[in-house]
């Protein structure tokens, strides 16, 4: 008598432990069996042929590789060490892993020091499946590969007195899903076409006059009984899982769809084995059978099931496409070279070359270089932005034709395209308060259809013609195959789903439930000025030379002074002169004085750059003056420039409105919503902003902190108001909103700080989140509508409302098909917004939904 | 006879009403302690243990490991306190939430064919 032991992988339950016994214990020589799931072996008394063994561990799937020798390397104090500890002359034959071997991250803490990265190692090393492992100290990171289960090696790194969590690469992870959903449905088509092999012959034969009743004694008892066999089957494998899940339900109780067509089916079944069986109890009328609604039903379910995972696939398209947009590696400057690395391996600070038409691999500073970088599949905004040194990037957009050296600031889950992804995916579930009337319903449907179905059966009994069993039974069966639970609860979440998805193509995230619908309420849009409306940022728009100076010299000298400066306005004076191509030339003495304006000496010339207030401190008297007023009426600030004591020029500088914001605005104010702008400036500046911007309603001169009361104020005229504005500054008013729009330019934006984000800086997100949302709004009235008006009217004549008038009775394979087709006809419809375009034909954004 | 199949009938009726709308009790709870995870299974129709107790502040851990690939199953969705997740299949997915009104919730799957409850004292 010996005692071996052996591996195993992947058992995890009872079940599996059983499975286990069951495959050893018949095995020639084993007398006793044990299993260890927490170390994952086996072990087995007796003097069975260890081959044998591992053969029947291969067969049941749970075998798991098997190393001839653990090697001086893997520590003693080590638990997954006993995994390899087995000894005897195994053969080298590796068993068939239960998956394909693939590369897994784990991020793994509580390792700090060189030795730990060896221990973890041999740790992972251990576990059976696993070819490689290395473990990477700087990012606390370990790359495992092989066929092992994520949860074995976590395991083993806890044993080993560290803490591990699976890191999952979120592309892969949807690749996976849909590869599952890909046997789920094949598994489906499989059991349909067995169920309905077995169920269209029986239905012919009755359609075409042969006999689907009974005689005591006769040769059709027999025949019958053949078929009460085979349908048997057919309840027992392709249904299968709707008697487990009805069963598993029942006993938590709780009841689902699973209950309705097991009892539904069952009930068909059993009566008509039942006359079977036992013809004499039944009046002859009655003895009647209806072997073919089981199978048909049952097939007709797992076909309409086959068809809804199909059309739901579609529905993820959009998060697909999101994930998609990852690089896979990126090109490292490290100080012996350039090297192609995977792009989890990227540390922020790393030094990055993209290249020419090359995606970018990570959130960025772009460090040299100059190029055109398309975002439009983050912010929906189709104008490539140029990138030139001190820009930002952002992973998954591409770049153009230049070559770009940057320096990562985010990396893995903490870049701009995984938070969106992650937003999208969350935002997915939500849930608008549209569809609490069908949650509720849903939540008491199924135990409501059984006490119908019940009551259905009296009412045939009391009240019923003859013969009176047949007719409770086919009704009520009717009546509990009919009723569908999925399209009441699919109507709202699919609309959701595919909705979300499509905004975020068009660069508009909807972070909040009740945002989505919301948004189709909306009557007025109050806009945020600096930054909503307009750029955000000062520019020159005109340059006013003194009459004896020309603009050159004008613009020239305020560059010059303005060239050591780190203000805005510096910036845009600078940006102005760099357009013409004007040359700064140096000044001695710079001096910026907050608030006034900035002076500096040039060939012995004292330069002044400022506001009429500072100058008039000064004691200069100002020239100029109507073509500064001027400036002021086109919602510009006059700057002066003066030499010594005089006025040389005067430059215009304005934060000047977007290039389509008129146009979006026109749009919102095309569908009667009533727009306001909100700013702090003084009403003249407002007013003229609001004159470029086609907007006439102003409120000027409004402090920050007082936004949200404004925003109150509209609210409590009635109004459903949404604030539009950047999201920082404005925090306070975006919250007191119905619907608060965070506005962003390219990928850097604060995405948590509103209920709807838009990506790129275009107003145009606010009508088409509007009209994304009345779209889905529309959409979920309609399932909505859909399952209401099939339950409430499928059920009643299911149970035979109509038979008294007409006599009209559903059979049971009909309702069948309906249910079926009820919940596919719900996730096609949502999948119809799929389609949906925000702006019409006409949208230059239209293009963006084809890049796949 | 027929008063006894009316009889039965009403009987049926009376206790699908009492076991899946009156008879909570029977349901077996898994209440958290101390910070510890509890794993839920989600398989064939059930999530197990489908009822979850904490306390009003704790921070709750529940593994959610679906076996189950049909679609139905992907997420799990906390009804009233705004967490959702999806779950991938074959794998253990961590949800952390942090309920701060004692009261019941409901967490189901989308078209709540999954249904738990979760207890807040």
């Amino acid at each position: 008598m010996s005692r071996q032991t052996l591996p195993i992988q992947g058992a995890s339950c009872q079940h599996c432990v059983k499975t286990i016994h069951k495959a050893l214990e018949p095995l020639n020589g084993v007398s006793a069996v044990n299993v260890d799931l927490q170390n994952q072996t086996v072990t087995v008394d007796g003097d069975a042929d260890r081959g044998a063994l591992r053969a029947a561990l291969v067969e049941a799937g749970y075998a798991a590789d098997e190393d001839d020798d653990p090697g001086p390397a893997a520590p003693a104090d080590d638990d997954p060490a006993r995994y390899t500890t087995a000894t005897g002359d195994a053969p080298a034959k590796k068993a068939a892993p239960a998956e394909p071997p693939r590369e897994l991250s784990l991020a793994v803490t509580g390792a700090h020091c060189a030795s730990c990265v060896r221990t973890i190692e041999s740790a992972l090393e251990g576990v059976p499946g696993v070819d490689t492992a290395s473990m990477n100290l700087a990012n606390h990171t370990a790359r495992v590969s092989g066929s092992a289960q994520p949860d074995d090696l976590v395991r083993a790194v806890q044993n080993a007195g560290y803490d591990a969590t699976p890191v999952r690469d979120p592309a892969r992870a949807e690749d996976d899903r849909e590869e599952q959903e890909h046997q789920l449905y094949r598994k489906l088509v499989r059991q349909t076409s067995v169920a309905l092999a077995v169920g269209l012959p029986i239905m012919l034969w009755g359609w075409f006059g042969g006999t689907m009743t009974v005689e005591a004694g006769g040769a059709s008892q027999w025949g019958w009984g053949a078929v009460s066999v085979i349908t048997f089957l057919i309840l027992a494998l392709p249904g299968r899982h709707f008697f487990v899940g009805a069963w598993k339900a029942f006993r938590h109780h709780n009841a689902n769809m699973d209950t309705l067509i097991a009892v539904g089916t069952g009930a068909a079944w059993g009566y008509s084995t039942l006359v079977v069986i036992a013809p004499n109890l039944l009046p002859e009328m009655a003895r009647h059978v209806y072997f073919e609604a089981s199978p048909m039903i049952i097939g007709l379910v797992n076909l309409g099931l086959a068809l809804e995972l199909r059309a739901r696939g579609k529905t993820g398209a959009a998060v697909k496409r999101l994930l998609n947009l990852g690089a896979k590696t990126a090109r490292r400057l490290d100080d012996d070279g350039e090297h192609d690395v995977p792009v989890e391996d990227i540390r922020v600070d790393d030094r990055l070359r993209v290249r020419p038409g090359e995606t970018i691999a990570v959130d960025g500073e772009v460090l040299e270089g100059d190029s055109e970088v398309d975002e439009s599949m983050l912010t929906g905004e189709p104008m490539p932005v140029v990138k030139s040194e001190g820009d930002t990037v952002a992973a998954g957009t591409l770049n153009g034709s230049g070559t770009l050296v940057y320096r990562a600031t985010r990396v893995g889950t903490d870049t701009a395209l995984a938070r969106i992804i992650d937003l999208v995916k969350k935002a997915q579930g939500a849930k608008p308060p549209i569809g609490r009337l069908a949650d509720t319903v849903a939540s008491v449907f199924v135990p409501t259809i059984l006490l119908i179905a019940v009551a259905t059966a009296l009412l045939w009994y009391n009240f019923g013609p003859q013969p009176v069993a047949a007719y409770m039974v086919v009704a009520s069966v009717t009546v509990l195959i009919i009723a569908c639970p999925c399209a009441l609860g699919l109507a709202t979440p699919m609309s959701v789903m595919v909705a979300v998805g499509k905004a975020a193509e068009s660069g508009i995230l909807i972070r909040q439930d009740a945002a989505l619908q919301t948004a189709a309420e909306l009557d007025t849009v109050v806009l945020d000025k600096t930054g909503t409306i307009t750029e955000g940022r000062p520019s020159v728009t005109r340059v006013i030379a003194a009459p004896d100076q020309d603009e050159e010299t004008v613009l020239r000298l305020a560059a010059s002074l303005e060239a050591g400066s780190e203000h805005p306005l510096a910036r845009a004076i600078l940006d102005a002169a760099e357009e013409r191509g004007l040359k700064t030339a140096p000044v001695s003495d710079f001096r910026a004085l907050n608030g006034k304006g900035v002076s500096a000496r040039q060939d012995d010339a004292l330069l002044r750059l400022g506001n009429r207030r500072w100058l008039e401190q000064e004691g200069i008297r100002l020239g100029l003056e109507d073509e500064a007023r001027q400036l002021s009426d086109e919602a510009a600030t006059p700057l002066f420039l003066t030499r010594d004591d005089t006025v040389i020029g005067v430059l215009g500088v304005a934060d000047r409105i977007k290039t389509d914001a008129a146009e979006a605005i026109a749009r919102l104010r095309d569908r009667d919503v009533r727009v306001v702008m909100i700013t702090g400036d003084i009403q003249a500046t407002a007013d003229a902003i609001a004159k470029q911007a086609g907007v006439d309603e102003v409120l000027a001169e409004v402090l920050p902190e007082d936004k949200a009361r404004e925003v109150e104020k509209l609210q409590k005229e009635g109004r459903k108001v949404a604030m539009v504005g950047d999201g920082i500054n404005d925090a306070p008013a975006l919250a007191q909103a119905d619907v608060g729009f965070a506005i962003g330019t390219g990928t850097d934006v604060a995405i948590e700080s509103a209920s709807i984000t838009l990506m790129s800086g275009s107003l145009h997100g606010v009508a088409d989140a509007m009209a994304i949302s009345r779209a889905t709004l529309r959409n979920i009235k309609q399932n909505l509508f859909g399952a209401f008006v099939y339950n409430s009217l499928g059920v009643p004549v299911a149970a035979g409302l109509l038979y008294p008038f007409t006599g009209w009775l559903l059979s049971p394979v009909i309702a069948g098909a309906a249910m079926s087709l009820s919940s596919v006809t719900v996730v096609s419809n949502a999948n119809r917004l799929r389609f949906f375009k925000p702006r019409g034909h006409h949208g230059p954004r239209a293009k963006t939904g084809d890049r796949s | 006879m027929s008063v006894l199949i009316n009889v039965a009938g009403l009987a049926l009726m009376a206790l699908i009403v009492w076991w899946f709308w009156l008879s909570s009790k029977g349901r077996p709870a898994k209440r958290a302690e101390g910070g510890g995870a509890i794993d839920i299974v989600v398989d064939d129709g059930v999530y197990e243990p489908s009822v979850i107790e904490t306390n009003a502040g704790d921070t709750l851990t529940l593994r959610f490991e679906r076996r189950d690939a049909s679609p139905c199953a992907e997420q799990v969705i906390f009804h009233k306190l705004d967490v959702s997740e999806t779950l991938p299949v074959g794998e253990k997915t961590t949800v952390t939430l942090t309920p701060e009104t004692p009261g019941t919730y409901r967490f189901t799957c989308q078209m709540q064919m999954y249904q738990g409850t979760l207890i807040v004292h």
